[in-house]
């Protein structure tokens, strides 16, 4: 698949390609003032610094990144990673350490960034190619290039204030992509524009691997890491945790979250008690969850058309009257292949205390070659989670020389029908 | 856009080398701020001249016939109309600049830039209104039958040069410390409006001569950069004046001496300005 070929050319060049990025040491500290003007400044004087908060964004980060790489910054909110990406583009400096870049940089931090709402597409085609290096003799080349991958069309001599949003970014996308970067640094910016234009990103993002630039991105589309990304830095509170493998780095993410998501739901109880004294929230388990072919061993490759047994043992320490379990099976690049709930099949469920048992019987699947991971989650009568076990089991399907994809089917070609 | 290795609070070189490879994106910012001032406006640039035409006609009117001021300066609104013209260029610099960085936040947010870019966009687009505005100073200067072809009409570049100087100067630091004040704008404003009066614009530089004497309160008052360059302007457009009209001794010395001191400010406020910009981004 796309993934191991991007890994393996990856490593063969992993010795021989220069650095284009070296962050040594990168601290950055974040000073809030709740006071901006000369009288609030004057009035707080003399209190001191009650009036300042400050907070590490990013802490001792050292990374390099060699030419011809896609990384990958993961990490949840307020994780540290855009600033990263932003002290790595030269749009923010360090409170210490140093951070060395070459060749043309190329962010796109927010598509239209310079876009001037009363210009005309044609205006700012212009305008925003040259705050990203072009000259104008070389916007002038490739404006037909820019103009058709956009799909603009005759909306082009209109003023920008009228575009839909869709095709503002479009525009602003085209410009972006067509500055022939060396470095190319993504944030957040795939996930805009309707589906088709979408998969043009992700080609146009594909050939700049291709021709061997180096992309850093920012995502949360943990599929997007591990599908275009040959490495992966997940930062936590600013600080690198993991670097390596896009793989490991969701896995070692989805850890990173479900911790979070445990101790949001403690205190979200803690507020809940506080107010409405104690609730059954948040007292759920999934202990435990098991994957195998039926009437096969468990850890056996599960064989096209088995019927799958995948049970689920949960409890709960105060008791639930109401309540679901649901299953979801991922394939290695962290999409969703498969996922269903008690709730859906209409499967009746009694008062959860003690350990209980939920056996789902899939029958007939026909899943393709490769690796699947199971996450199951025990949810209340809304539908909020109260245990998620991320990864609690897998299974394996035989490697089929005929096919490749997550869904099995036996292939053969016949005389046409007409 | 190449940051290459290079340190950005490295040396006022390093920072004028960088915007010399973005003057393209520098005309075309200029181009921006006018274009879409104007915009979806019927009149457009006229609009540009309405503001100084009606300050000519109060000052012209009220000042100058009602008041007397007009006595003993012939030509009186060419007069008026060339320190207004020369101001303007100095007063548009300094309120564009000022705004400047906190007006393009969007940009200094996202992409890397010059930073000093967006102050010397509003130098230029100032320029070009003050290019407009001494156009039709030229056609009344020539309507009136006093087209400036004398022997001093050279005085012009001096004072345009010190203006843009002092103006580009104060504009570098008046941005970048209105990004962490924002008072200074309202306050840039107040004292704008202060320095037309200081300057002699309405009233004549002999009036003040003879209000205060020979002495160093007149130097004081006459070694303001912008009072310098008015006179300047004026002994260059003002033809009626030829003969009539008293200029400080020494005008020209009094310029360049102010010209050196200007340069010297240029580069210490530069240099605050790279200090102060590291924190753009996350304070505007």
């Amino acid at each position: 698949m796309t993934t191991d070929t991007t890994t393996a050319t990856a490593a063969a060049t992993e010795d021989e390609a220069p650095e284009i990025v070296r962050v040594r040491d990168v601290s950055k500290r974040f000073v809030i003032r709740k006071d901006n003007s000369l009288k609030e400044r004057l009035v707080a004087f003399g209190r001191g610094r009650q009036h300042r908060e400050e907070f590490w964004a990013l802490r001792h980060v050292t990374i390099d990144i060699r030419a011809g790489h896609t990384v990958a910054l993961i990490g949840h909110n307020g994780s540290g990673k855009s600033t990263l990406l932003k002290v790595i583009g030269g749009i923010i400096d360090p409170t210490s350490g140093s951070v060395a870049r070459r060749g043309r940089i190329a962010a796109l931090l927010e598509l239209g960034a310079g876009f001037h709402p009363d210009l005309t597409g044609r205006e700012n085609v212009y305008l925003n190619a040259s705050i990203l290096g072009l000259s104008r003799q070389e916007t002038e080349e490739r404006f037909d290039e820019i103009l058709g991958f956009s799909g603009i069309g005759d909306f082009i001599d209109t003023q920008v204030k009228f575009y839909s949003s869709g095709m503002y970014v479009r525009l602003a996308f085209a410009v972006a992509v067509h500055t022939d970067p060396d470095l190319l640094l993504v944030d957040e910016v795939l996930a805009v524009g309707d589906e088709a234009f979408q998969r043009k990103c992700l080609d146009k993002i594909r050939s700049f691997q291709d021709e061997g630039r180096t992309i850093i991105l920012v995502t949360h589309n943990l599929g997007q890491v591990t599908e275009l990304a040959d490495r992966a830095i997940l930062l936590n509170k600013g600080e690198v945790v993991y670097d390596g493998e896009p793989g490991g780095a969701v896995t070692e993410f989805r850890k990173v979250l479900e911790g979070r998501r445990v101790l949001e739901a403690e205190a979200e109880a803690a507020v809940q008690t506080a107010k409405h004294g104690p609730v059954s929230v948040e007292h759920g388990t999934v202990v435990e969850a098991r994957a195998w072919a039926d009437g096969r061993a468990v850890g056996d490759p599960v064989q096209p058309g088995d019927d799958l047994r995948i049970e689920i043992t949960l409890e709960h320490e105060t008791g639930i009257e109401d309540w679901k379990c649901a299953i979801q099976i991922d394939n290695t690049l962290g999409q969703p292949v498969y996922g269903t709930t008690t709730e859906r099949i209409g499967a009746e469920v009694s008062r959860l205390k003690e350990r209980q048992t939920v056996a789902f019987l899939l029958r007939d699947a026909r899943f393709g070659a490769g690796k699947y991971f199971v996450n199951a989650s025990l949810m209340d009568r809304a539908g909020r989670h109260l245990s998620d076990k991320p990864q609690a089991c897998s299974f394996d399907v035989p490697y089929y020389p005929l096919a490749i994809g997550m869904v099995h089917s036996v292939p053969e070609v016949v005389e046409p029908s007409a | 856009m190449t940051v290459g290795g290079d340190d950005k609070s490295g040396g006022s070189w390093a920072a004028l080398r960088d915007i010399l490879r973005h003057r393209e994106l520098l005309s075309l910012l200029v181009r921006r701020d006018l274009k879409s001032r104007y915009k979806d406006s019927v009149l457009g640039f006229i609009w540009t001249l309405v503001r100084p035409l009606t300050q000519l006609l109060i000052y012209a009117v009220v000042i100058g016939k009602v008041l007397g001021a007009a006595k003993g300066i012939p030509d009186f609104a060419i007069y008026v109309f060339s320190g207004l013209t020369v101001y303007g260029l100095f007063s548009e610099i300094i309120g564009g600049t000022t705004a400047s960085i906190v007006g393009n936040a969007g940009l200094i947010k996202k992409v890397y830039l010059p930073r000093e870019i967006f102050p010397l966009a509003s130098v230029g687009s100032a320029g070009f209104n003050f290019v407009i505005q001494f156009a039709i100073l030229l056609v009344a200067t020539i309507v009136v039958g006093r087209a400036p072809l004398h022997a001093e009409t050279w005085y012009l570049i001096p004072s345009v040069l010190l203006l843009l100087l002092y103006g580009t100067a104060f504009g570098l630091l008046l941005s970048a410390v209105n990004v962490y004040l924002r008072d200074i704008q309202y306050l840039v404003e107040v004292v704008l409006l202060l320095l037309l009066w200081a300057s002699p614009i309405v009233y004549s530089w002999t009036m003040v001569r003879d209000a205060l004497g020979h002495g160093l309160a007149l130097d004081i008052y006459t070694d303001n950069p912008i009072t310098l360059a008015v006179l300047g302007f004026q002994k260059a457009m003002w033809v009626g004046g030829q003969g009539v009209a008293h200029y400080p001794d020494q005008l020209l010395l009094r310029m360049g001496v102010a010209f050196v001191i200007g340069i010297v400010l240029l580069f210490g406020f530069q240099r605050v300005f790279a200090r102060l910009q590291g924190n753009f981004a996350q304070v505007v």
